[in-house]
């Protein structure tokens, strides 16, 4: 008995020795890691980053692999599932960088993963582009962190000056999530700007909840009472129905605006006719989109059935913006570390990258400079471009 | 005199917005205290029996929905839709004791929470990986119309909640009180040793206890299916850990006092929202409880010897 275990102990132990030389013998396959939420809070928005992902990995395997540097290689996707945590999103970064030796990352697409997620990936310098996470913080003194979208910052001034422009109200009222990075940051950023257009006091409302709560009656009591004429909510699809029908039924006749969070296919879909006539801040408009973009939409609603939100088109921006870094770091040596550094050092230097949600150069940071849309969600559901604003 | 009567609207306002929240509160608090009466174990699996629930009003109303609109009111259907969800869920309260606690019944009670723990997440991805992780939207049973009482907001939903809510309530104490199964139950509860001696058989008692916590579940699930339209697989996780707190504070074992003591943490969520930055509800509203529970470790009608028990 007693043989047998050391014989096991011996033979594992040779087996992981020698698996280097088993994966050295195999040709280089290029391996890109995608992190998304494919369960837990948000699906859809993993739903649309895997469908783009598999677009874009068809396109690559149409031409018969990623050229680079005169040479074809294979590519592969690894797709791990963050199920809309923080900390599975930083096992998911751990295990693809260290277990299957992906050359990039894609995702994950919310901040609040994003930003812990982003550390992991710095850590082990490898390139992470995240489509989707417009906090500064997941960006913010890691070079290996890149984003596919604009960022909070610039986002919040610019809802405050289209509700100004549009509807020429003072006094706003503000209700997020106070646990989770995204509609924090986005919130504070809101307040801020509103406050600097409309003096100190003139956010008559800045109420919260925490993430899993449905209900919001007490805080929406309080707005209504507030005397705000604007509802400013950036929180996600799942939340956006509940918060705008509960306002309603407690007498809430004012605007609610939101933010790109709201850009998911099925914010109409679980809100109804309630969300008609809203406003929200976003990446791209899909109604009325031309070129490039309009034939990304079709390929998608061909292929998936339904028309890609803003998390789909950001998520083939980004792998797009990978698949470019890869190409112009002329080649692979197959040493995987100094790999990941070449396509980080090709990637910071892409400039006018002309992807379907705008042009990209990346800042000194890894942002782009790019422009927002305000999006109007129009009475057949559709989200229809209202206006843009760039920086 | 108008601010005056503005803040008592905005008060009253903020009542009906904590009846409501309290009516799921308080229903499914109901479900822990019942099993603990009985079995003296709390039921963990509870808030996703909730879940399960939902998901089964879910499919029976869209089914129905489709088949019988046009044929009978919207009432009709609505009672429909709750009489069958309610027989079809209790079934899942039976399945829960008899394949998760009957077996550990001799077992160290550490095990049943664990085993309770482990069939709440079997219940959530086994939805999972049935439904995907796709959001449902619970369909309307009947149209909101939402009237405007001199300053305040109540919804005929909101309306039926609480009044469902408090009649389900009164139903369960003439059962609990009037009938045979009741009294058992009162019995088994008093003595779980000697009752099953005198004939009554604690496999029979035991699984009722479950169905009719489950069926209660699960009409608060089309409830709260009719409020907050947006189902997900971990939707009972925490409402279930908040109906816990509040068996907790009505006292172990006391259905009265879960009923109460949800209806209270309702009421003190809402206001301590309502008087304090929002930010700091759970905070405060949880910082009460414990206060509470510290000088009252029993709970409001908790029996003294419970204290001594753990878990």
């Amino acid at each position: 008995m007693r043989k047998i275990a050391v014989l096991t102990v011996v033979a594992m132990a040779l087996a992981m020795v020698l698996s280097p030389l088993a994966f050295s013998a195999r040709k280089t396959i290029i391996k890109i890691g995608i992190n998304a939420p494919l369960t837990g809070d948000i699906p859809k928005v993993g739903e649309g980053t895997k469908y783009a992902a598999q677009m874009w990995l068809e396109d690559i395997e149409k031409a018969g692999g990623l050229e680079v540097g005169g040479q074809k290689y294979e590519v592969e996707l690894v797709i791990e599932d963050n199920e809309s945590k923080a900390e599975s999103a930083v096992k998911a970064n751990t295990k693809m960088i260290t277990q299957d030796d992906v050359l990039a990352i894609i995702g994950p697409q919310s901040s609040k993963q994003a930003v812990p997620a982003g550390e992991v990936a710095n850590k082990y310098k490898t390139v992470m582009i995240s489509p989707w996470s417009t906090n500064p913080n997941t960006t913010l003194d890691r070079p290996y962190v890149f984003r596919g979208c604009f960022l909070d910052p610039f986002q919040g001034p610019v809802v405050a000056n289209f509700i100004t422009d549009e509807f020429g109200f003072t006094k706003a009222a503000v209700l997020y999530d106070v646990a989770s990075d995204y509609p924090k940051g986005l919130a504070e950023v809101f307040k801020q700007a509103w406050e600097e257009k409309h003096g100190a006091g003139s956010v008559v409302a800045y109420e919260s909840f925490t993430t899993k709560d449905t209900d919001f009656s007490s805080q929406l009591t309080k707005i209504v009472k507030s005397g705000a004429q604007v509802l400013f909510t950036p929180q996600y699809y799942n939340e956006v129905p509940l918060i705008v029908s509960q306002a309603k039924n407690l007498g809430w006749d004012g605007p609610i605006v939101g933010s790109d969070s709201w850009g998911s296919a099925e914010t109409v879909e679980l809100c109804g006719e309630a969300c008609y006539g809203l406003f929200f801040s976003s990446h791209y408009a899909a109604a009325g989109a031309k070129g490039a973009t309009k034939a990304f939409i079709d390929r998608y609603e061909n292929t998936y059935g339904y028309i890609p939100d803003d998390v789909a088109a950001l998520t083939w921006d980004a792998l797009r913006l990978a698949q470019q870094a890869i190409q112009d770091a002329g080649k692979l040596t197959g040493r995987i570390e100094k790999d990941r550094e070449a396509v980080r050092d090709a990637l910071a230097q892409i400039k006018d990258f002309d992807g379907i949600t705008g042009k990209m150069t990346f800042t000194e940071e890894g942002d782009p400079i790019k422009c927002a849309v305000i999006v109007k969600i129009n009475n057949q559901g559709e989200y229809e471009f209202y206006g843009s604003s760039c920086p | 005199m108008e601010p005056l009567i503005e803040s008592f609207n905005y008060i009253l306002q903020n009542i009906i917005n904590a009846l409501q929240r309290g009516s799921f509160y308080a229903v499914i608090s109901i479900g822990y205290s019942m099993v603990y009466g009985v079995l003296m174990l709390f039921n963990f699996a509870h808030g996703d029996i909730f879940m399960v629930g939902t998901y089964i009003g879910f499919g029976i109303a869209t089914v129905f929905l489709a088949v019988l609109t046009g044929l009978v009111p919207p009432p009709v259907i609505f009672l429909a839709t709750v009489v069958v969800t309610m027989f079809l869920a209790s079934w899942i309260g039976v399945f829960v004791e008899v394949a998760g606690y009957r077996p550990l019944r001799q077992a160290p009670r550490a095990s049943a929470a664990i085993t309770g723990l482990m069939i709440g997440i079997i219940f959530e991805t086994g939805i999972l990986i049935m439904l995907g992780a796709k959001r449902l939207s619970f369909p309307p049973l009947m149209e909101t119309v939402n009237y405007h009482i001199g300053g305040i907001y109540i919804t005929n939903v909101k309306a039926m909640i609480i009044i469902i809510s408090l009649l389900l309530m009164l139903a369960l104490h003439a059962f609990i009180q009037k009938t045979k199964w009741g009294m058992a139950m009162r019995a088994m509860s008093y003595d779980f040793l000697a009752v099953p001696l005198m004939g009554v058989s604690i496999n029979i008692i035991a699984p009722l206890t479950f169905a009719v916590g489950a069926g209660l579940a699960a009409v608060a699930g089309i409830l709260y299916g009719q409020a907050y339209p947006i189902l997900d697989p971990y939707m009972g996780v925490l409402l279930g850990w908040k109906a816990f707190v509040a068996a907790i504070l009505g006292g172990r074992g006391s259905i009265k006092g879960a009923a109460l003591a949800g209806y209270l943490l309702g009421f003190i969520e809402i206001f301590v929202a309502t008087v304090f930055p929002s930010t700091l509800r759970d905070f405060i509203a949880y910082s009460i409880i414990l206060i509470i529970l510290t000088f009252r470790p029993r709970g409001f009608f908790g029996m003294e010897h419970s204290t001594k028990l753990r878990l």
